[in-house]
């Protein structure tokens, strides 16, 4: 007998944020027409703008499915970049020394959370928030001024970060002078995009993405099929803390530069994108092409808002906090009904 | 040894010994510290320094053990709400737009009060998300410690809003005659009104058996909801009054600075007062005792030249080994290991 596939509650929410994304959007395009909006390249942007977000939503959600939160991620950003900046500018270091020593605080830093986490069974938030303040403390440590990366500091970084790829020109848009403009990307988004693939592939193919699955959708019972909990919880937090590791260098790619008040609040624009994208703060559902349309509806809020000019720029936190706040809320509306579906 | 042991193990240990260990490494780095002097007719020195500065923390730190045993979660909102209340105080006082007034177009006490019920309302908030709808309690309270402190901005028009109205310096400075500084006797008066309501009404019995176990006490004819719903809401109120009290002190709104960083040094205040972050039995004259040893550690470092963004990263190390000393898993790993020793001794 052949069963129809029922419409369950996740799909139902992957669905409201994909559609939510594309009314938002075409509500800037009709609002914003003359100010250029509707060009590819404004979407290009958002993307580019939001590499590092990308990067760092992917382990967000990886984390996110365990059952775990990791609020440092915004101080890691914070921390990451004004060692790069700080390493390339007072210490003269070359770029990729640099970015492989960034991958591996990432990692050793993913690892003591991890440990705390999995091993010792102390709550992700205590751990993560002790987290928080320690990278933002951190980067007080390094410098606690402003300091930017120039061409004369280190070439080969600034090379990097203003690299373009041209796509072709039927994307474009003619200008005043009747010249094509063929839209451009960088390189970051390429590297945010293959990051995205592989944490969508290592989810639904590898082990330790099953595995993960498995744990945040029942601890108990995945302890009983003889999964190993612990390693698991602490691997994915190692996999978050260095995927924000990356984030943080593609980051610094798009803002060459470091200061303390960096990357504020992107924990919670990572958060958000995560539970827009339909990761579920319980554990157990989600996937990255969720996140994706998260990170996007967030960036083009923030689009929204200074294409706007006169709104100030703490309506973009609001405005995410508030669909936070709502998709939270139809979370638990759909758990109860169907908590109260199965009594 | 085993009267050690016995010191050891009451509720007030942790904090009391935290405290004193503080203080003798001030005493030894510096003799003059503890010296009170008086100048211009208040009292001047470290100590009261910290007693003074200390107040918000322990506002906080009161609204949040109640959270805490509750819940098993953390409000990290308060810092924010700290910023929105001074916001919404001052934005009264001044009327929207003006960033410096000398006279008020509300009276004063109008906008304290708004003050403290924005506070509230954030509180109700975050007890809404997280008593009727379940959220874990730490990604409710996120919404609010990101978006408090932009509607703060909003409300101040993206501005510092400065009141010189004397008087309105009072509550967070001194008041003429009177030596020891305003922000003790709020804190006091705090700490004596949440102390009735926990001792005097069952109020205190139902968080700690909700906090241990939420069906249970359902099942034994606890509101458990509300009961939650109760405790957020006070930390919010609590959060409300510690943020007039921030905005007195410098007479203005300063919505990026006030409260920042206070919700890592109202957990650590709760942590170090010896309750557990796992919810259930709480002590609130522990959390009291934890918030001032936090403002002693606090001027401690910057009297050694480390300065106020560099300090969280030694807060942190601190939260860290008390949550690990507290966690189960490490208790039963040293007891095992102690039981080995034990052992080995023995076959000696």
């Amino acid at each position: 007998m052949k069963t129809r596939k029922k419409l369950d509650s996740n799909t139902v929410l992957i669905i409201i944020t994909i559609a939510l994304f594309v009314f938002m959007y075409a509500v800037g395009c009709v609002m914003y027409q003359d100010k250029g909006f509707g060009n590819f390249q404004t979407f290009l942007n958002v993307l580019i703008n939001n590499a590092g977000l990308i990067c760092v939503t992917c382990g967000m959600t990886c984390v996110m499915l365990t059952g775990g939160i990791d609020i440092s991620v915004g101080s890691v950003i914070a921390m990451d970049c004004m060692l790069l900046v700080y390493g390339m500018t007072e210490w003269k270091m070359g770029a990729v020394p640099m970015v492989i020593l960034v991958l591996v605080i990432g990692l050793v830093f993913g690892l003591v959370q991890g440990f705390l986490v999995g091993y010792l069974e102390i709550q992700p938030f205590i751990v993560t928030m002790a987290g928080m303040f320690f990278a933002r403390g951190m980067t007080a440590v390094i410098c606690s001024g402003q300091i930017s990366i120039t061409e004369a500091d280190n070439p080969v970084f600034y090379k990097w970060a203003n690299s373009k790829i041209t796509l072709p020109e039927f994307m474009g848009k003619v200008n005043r002078h009747g010249k094509v403009i063929a839209p451009y990307m960088r390189p970051t988004v390429v590297i945010a995009l293959l990051v995205l693939i592989l944490i969508f592939l290592m989810l639904k193919y590898t082990k330790f993405g099953r595995n993960m699955y498995a744990v945040g959708g029942n601890q108990t019972s995945a302890t009983m099929m003889g999964l190993n909990v612990k390693k698991t919880k602490m691997l994915s937090y190692i996999l978050s803390s260095f995927l924000c590791s990356i984030g943080g260098i593609l980051y610094c790619l798009n803002t060459m530069s470091g200061s303390v008040n960096q990357a504020k609040g992107l924990e919670m624009d990572a958060i958000a994108s995560a539970v827009i994208g339909g990761t579920l703060l319980t554990g157990g559902v989600g996937n990255v092409i969720g996140s994706l349309f998260g990170v996007l509806i967030n960036g083009t809020i923030t689009v929204l808002v200074n294409t706007n000019g006169k709104l100030l720029s703490s309506w973009a936190n609001i405005a995410t906090a508030a669909l936070l706040c709502v998709f939270i809320i139809l979370q638990s509306i759909f758990a109860l009904v169907k908590a109260r579906r199965n009594n | 040894m085993d009267n050690l042991k016995n010191l050891t193990k009451k509720p007030l240990f942790l904090p009391i010994f935290c405290m004193i260990l503080v203080l003798l490494i001030n005493l030894i780095k510096s003799p003059t510290f503890f010296s009170v002097s008086v100048n211009n007719g208040v009292l001047y020195g470290r100590l009261i320094d910290i007693i003074n500065r200390g107040s918000e923390i322990a506002i906080l730190a009161v609204g949040q053990t109640l959270v805490v045993a509750v819940s098993a979660g953390t409000d990290i909102s308060v810092g924010s709400v700290m910023s929105l209340s001074a916001c919404s105080c001052c934005m009264l006082l001044a009327g929207y737009g003006n960033n410096s007034v000398s006279t008020l177009v509300v009276p004063m006490a109008v906008g304290m009060l708004f003050g403290v019920l924005m506070g509230g309302v954030c509180g109700a908030f975050n007890g809404a998300l997280v008593a009727k709808l379940k959220i874990q309690p730490m990604v409710a309270t996120l919404i609010l410690f990101t978006a408090a402190r932009a509607i703060g901005l909003l409300l101040c028009n993206n501005q510092i809003t400065y009141i010189r109205y004397e008087k309105y310096k009072y509550l967070g400075n001194f008041i003429p005659g009177c030596p020891i500084p305003t922000p003790v006797f709020v804190a006091i008066i705090v700490i004596i009104i949440i102390a009735i309501l926990l001792r005097k009404t069952a109020l205190g019995l139902y968080i700690q058996s909700v906090g241990i176990n939420g069906r249970a006490a359902r099942i034994s004819g606890i509101n458990s909801d509300v009961i939650c719903f109760i405790c957020y809401l006070i930390c919010g109120i609590c959060a409300g009054i510690a943020g007039i009290v921030a905005s007195s002190r410098i007479y203005s709104a300063d919505s990026n600075n006030i409260g920042l960083n206070f919700e890592l040094d109202a957990i650590l205040a709760v942590a170090l007062g010896g309750n557990s972050l796992g919810g259930g039995k709480f002590n609130l004259a522990g959390s009291i005792i934890g918030a001032y040893t936090i403002q002693a550690i606090t001027t401690t470092l910057l009297a050694m030249g480390v300065s106020t963004d560099k300090a969280p990263v030694f807060k942190a190390i601190i939260v860290i080994i008390i949550v690990v000393v507290q966690a189960p898993a490490f208790k039963s790993y040293m007891a095992a290991r102690k039981a080995q020793r034990a052992q080995v001794k023995e076959a000696a």
